[in-house]
């Protein structure tokens, strides 16, 4: 957005002024997460930068921190339940979110409003409410402290990502499609997974990495679920900031926005790759 | 079926309704016969859609049945009616390239690769896009987009094919090349269309025979020919081609000749559909049979006229008129050499054969 050559002097100063309010609310979200990244490598157990780090001194990085995060039973089993409870809720959530916003969007469907509402309750009921209620009803039937219960808690947080993805999606569906497919003898079956599926699927990906993060980084509902077998990363990190205060998980923390990064960007590019083969006109 | 052992599509007392009140259709009766191209034709909401819906099975018969090839279909899901079905909207796949969008259909059959590939090669050279195989769907225009809808409804070699306004988002003159391009197919491939337009031209282009459709009812189910020559009714006269109408009461009817009166004038008309004396009518004229100036006697309906408008098309003038009280009535006056010149606001002659003028329900 160049200025236009007949701008008054208030609407350029107004242009600079908005570029550098912009970049300071950039700052103000990303420097949390950036400063962690250079004090992870602190050579001291603090959580500040000492003058050496400061001086740029050699001696004062380390990767020490990173060791004692691998040489840590603890930690790598935290990693352990969390990609398994991540991955686990992330296929569920997905298939059954999946199947809720195809039926949500037939025009059939009655109640649409209502069930969609109670669909989307877990991500508009405060956390810490349904973190409690879940304690209670798992704690009933025998849930809580298991894998299991995570896993179905945190599908019932991740439903709704995928619900509202997917819905998105649909809203540009053309019906016809699936009668051209019925036309042409494909049974229901062979028109989901070759015609309804492919064209829905950016949906259902990212709706499946918002699933995924948020069961990755859920800590309120582990807290109230989880026994010491199931100690996820977010829950480990928890503990190491009450219990043995220990720049460990400045470690971790860069390693998981490595991780998202990546995550990120490779569904990002997926979804470009499959846009360009496909030809689809977005 | 015995007495009918020729229809290939058959509906039977077929109705149809939404909401369990009113119909849709109504008591729907046709015939179809093996290779037959049949038009519903008809003003939106009058049902003619909602037919081919319930013969592609995309829509349930509120009541009766409906036959193919014999057999009952009403409780065949519509990917096991083997139907051919082109969309006003294509419904191509946009994430499949025009040949594997071709091939969709005989995978699913589970045909053999070397097959598949054949009839795709064939289906796509019958439409002229040989060359656009691997092309997909948002890279050609409307018209080679409809031309790869035709060739999938073909490709899996269907009996019956149903086409939904398939040409409905195509510019005028693409809509004409096609229509000839689909008529030829239909000629070489003897498959049986049934094709709903609102367009009569097409419909009256296209089609072997022509079902009207009006308000859920079939108004009259003829060969173009007879539909535009002989309608039954005010209604198809006045939806098929030009129509002059005249409102007015018969006077008394004789054999299949009656005379009615027609604002102060006395017309005579030929009877198709008509009550007794004293009933109402509407009386039916197409523009190109009214004569301009007729000898005195010369013909047995000749009134006075005046001229209210005249529009130059070139070929023929329009001409608006005030006859029997009706100041919409047009004439066609072909611009032949030493043709009548009129002027607006003169007084004139017009005069027309019996048989041209055709008594109808009053509507």
């Amino acid at each position: 957005m160049a200025l236009p050559t007949y701008a008054s002097p208030v609407e350029r100063v107004w242009h600079y002024a908005f570029h550098i309010i912009c970049a300071l609310i950039f700052l103000f979200l990303i420097a949390p997460i950036l400063v962690i990244i250079p004090l992870s490598f602190n050579v001291e157990p603090y959580f500040t930068f000492t003058s050496g780090m400061l001086a740029f001194d050699p001696e004062a990085y380390s990767l020490r921190w990173y060791r004692d995060f691998i040489n840590n039973p603890q930690w790598i089993h935290s990693i352990e339940n969390s990609v398994f409870i991540g991955i686990a809720s992330t296929i569920l959530a997905t298939v059954l979110g999946t199947v809720a916003a195809l039926g949500l969007s037939r025009p059939e469907m009655p109640f649409r409003n209502l069930f969609m509402g109670i669909l989307l309750s877990p991500m508009i009921v405060p956390l810490i409410i349904s973190a409690a209620g879940m304690y209670f009803f798992y704690s009933n039937i025998h849930l809580a402290q298991t894998h299991l219960g995570i896993i179905l808690a945190h599908t019932a947080l991740g439903t709704p990502f995928v619900v509202i993805t997917v819905t998105a999606t649909l809203v540009g569906f053309d019906h016809s499609l699936t009668r051209a497919a019925a036309s042409l003898g494909a049974d229901p079956t062979t028109t989901f997974f070759k015609i309804i599926m492919p064209l829905i699927l950016p949906g259902v990906v990212s709706g499946a990495l918002f699933a995924f993060i948020t069961s990755f980084d859920e800590v309120v509902v582990v807290l109230f679920l989880a026994g010491f077998d199931q100690r996820t990363i977010p829950r480990q990190m928890w503990a190491g900031i009450r219990e043995q205060i220990s720049p460990t998980i400045l470690a971790v923390a860069t390693l998981l926005v490595l991780i998202s990064i990546m995550l990120l960007a490779t569904v990002e590019l997926l979804r470009r790759r499959s846009v360009r083969i496909r030809g689809i006109v977005e | 079926m015995a007495e009918n052992g020729t229809a290939f599509v058959r509906f039977v007392d077929v109705q149809k309704s939404y909401d369990g009140e009113t119909l849709v259709v109504k008591n729907l009766n046709l015939d179809i016969a093996q290779g037959e191209f049949v038009t519903m034709l008809g003003p939106s909401g009058s049902g003619k859609t909602t037919c081919l819906m319930m013969l592609a099975g995309f829509e349930t018969a509120t009541h009766g049945e409906i036959f193919l090839d014999g057999t009952p279909i009403n409780n065949v899901p519509p990917h096991k009616r083997d139907i051919g079905m082109v969309f006003q909207n294509y419904a191509l796949f946009p994430h499949m390239t025009v040949a594997e969008n071709l091939a969709f259909p005989l995978q699913v059959r589970k045909l053999s690769r070397g097959e598949t590939e054949d009839r795709v090669k064939k289906a796509l050279d019958m439409v002229q896009l040989g060359e656009f195989g691997a092309r997909r769907p948002a890279q050609l225009s409307g018209g080679q987009q409809q031309r790869v809808a035709l060739a999938r409804a073909l490709v899996f070699e269907p009996k019956l094919v149903l086409m939904d306004e398939p040409l409905g988002a195509l510019d005028k003159q693409l809509r004409e090349t096609m229509q000839y391009e689909i008529k030829h197919i239909h000629e070489s491939l003897g498959v049986t269309v049934v094709y709903v337009t609102h367009d009569q031209t097409e419909a009256l282009t296209m089609s072997d025979r022509v079902a009207v459709f009006n308000d859920g009812i079939i108004q009259q189910l003829a060969p173009p020919v007879d539909l535009y020559e002989q309608p039954e009714n005010s209604f198809v006269a006045q939806f098929i081609g030009e129509n002059n109408k005249l409102s007015g009461r018969i006077a008394s009817v004789e054999d299949n000749v009656c005379v009615a009166e027609v604002a102060g004038s006395t017309v005579r008309a030929l009877a198709v559909n008509v009550g007794g004396a004293g009933e109402a009518t509407t009386l039916s004229l197409r523009p190109e049979r009214v004569f301009i100036e007729p000898d005195e006697g010369a013909l047995p309906n000749i009134f006075e006229a005046k001229v209210k408008e005249l529009i130059f098309l070139g070929d023929h003038v329009r001409t608006r008129l005030d006859v029997c009280g009706n100041d919409e009535f047009i004439v066609k006056v072909p611009n032949a050499s030493g043709h009548v010149h009129l002027r607006p606001g003169a007084t004139t002659r017009v005069g027309w054969q019996i048989e041209d003028c055709r008594a109808l329900d009053a509507a």
